[in-house]
């Protein structure tokens, strides 16, 4: 045993601790990166201003189309919600976009996102329709544009398209809460 | 044994039409190469061109639309990135952020280039 650990020489060690310190530091740095959330939210980021881009989208209940500006500018602020019939956490978010409608200042718009409007229809007649505004995406590409994943997604806007939160996935009473706060009720 | 012959050639004939179909999806070979290029984000560890998902085959329209106004390629990248972030891309480009990402390959190649010079040049000197 001890004919073997002459070899080690000092330098060795030294060497073979850096070797392991550099191996720790490459293991944390990556293990760090992979469990970084990657949902970007540019709103958090840097305080910077973004703002939700002005689209032309048709009505669910009549065939004319309106802007989207033109909705928001209505009340001081808007929530705009992407949902789908054949979402399954539409469903229990509807009742938290209800709960939402007694305050003054809020107005909820609903984007209708890749939908059938036989479906959507049955939907909010089913669950209630929570919408003050119906729009429609029929393909998806209006909903890219406002930089949203999928179904669902709920954005807080201001009289200037301003975004002030944006919820990704269902709605829950902390959001419910940051909501109330932003809009003072 | 002309019967199960018969049945494999059945087979193929099927695999055949199924890929004159395929080749029926009407995207140009830049939406293609664009597609490629993109990080289908609701998707883990495929890209938009992979994907068929909702978001990606909404990301291929939009994609579309976007090259029928005229935009070009990196202008339909920076679009994106300035709603999705960076992950959306698979090239993440020199910026502040990812300086180290480009910068460090070549340190290691330099590093490792001086280790294999220095130990040629102490073996000859021995």
């Amino acid at each position: 045993m001890e004919v073997h650990l002459q070899f080690l020489t000092k330098k060795k060690i030294l060497i073979s601790f850096a070797l392991l310190a550099f191996l720790i530091f490459c293991f944390v740095t990556l293990n760090k990166a992979l469990n970084e959330n990657k949902i970007y939210s540019p709103i958090f980021k840097n305080e910077q201003v973004i703002y939700l881009p002005d689209l032309n989208l048709p009505k669910l209940f009549s065939s004319d189309e309106i802007l989207l500006g033109e909705v928001a500018k209505y009340k001081e602020f808007s929530l705009v919600n992407i949902w789908a019939s054949w979402c399954v956490p539409c469903r229990d978010e509807n009742d938290f976009l209800k709960s939402l409608e007694n305050i003054s200042s809020l107005q909820t718009i609903g984007i209708n996102y890749k939908d059938k409007k036989k479906n959507s229809i049955k939907f909010l007649n089913d669950y209630g329709n929570p919408f003050k505004y119906n729009l429609v995406d029929y393909d998806g590409t209006a909903s890219i544009k406002l930089g949203a994943y999928g179904v669902p997604e709920t954005f807080l806007i201001n009289k200037n398209r301003k975004i002030l939160l944006k919820i990704i996935g269902p709605i829950n009473n902390d959001h419910i809460k940051r909501i109330r706060e932003i809009t003072n009720d | 044994m002309i019967k199960k012959k018969f049945i494999i050639l059945v087979f193929l004939f099927i695999n055949i039409f199924g890929n004159c179909y395929s080749e029926n999806k009407p995207y140009s070979k830049l939406e293609n190469e664009i597609a490629k290029n993109l990080r289908c984000l609701i998707c883990q560890g495929q890209s938009i061109y992979d994907s068929n998902s909702e978001f990606a085959l909404s990301m291929r329209v939009y994609i579309k639309d976007q090259i029928n106004n005229g935009y070009s390629e990196s202008q339909i990248y920076n679009m994106l990135v300035k709603k999705y972030g960076q992950w959306i891309v698979y090239d993440p480009g020199y910026s502040k952020k990812t300086f180290l990402l480009w910068f460090i390959p070549i340190l290691f190649f330099l590093l490792g280039g001086a280790i294999i010079y220095l130990r040629i040049y102490k073996s000859k000197k021995i």
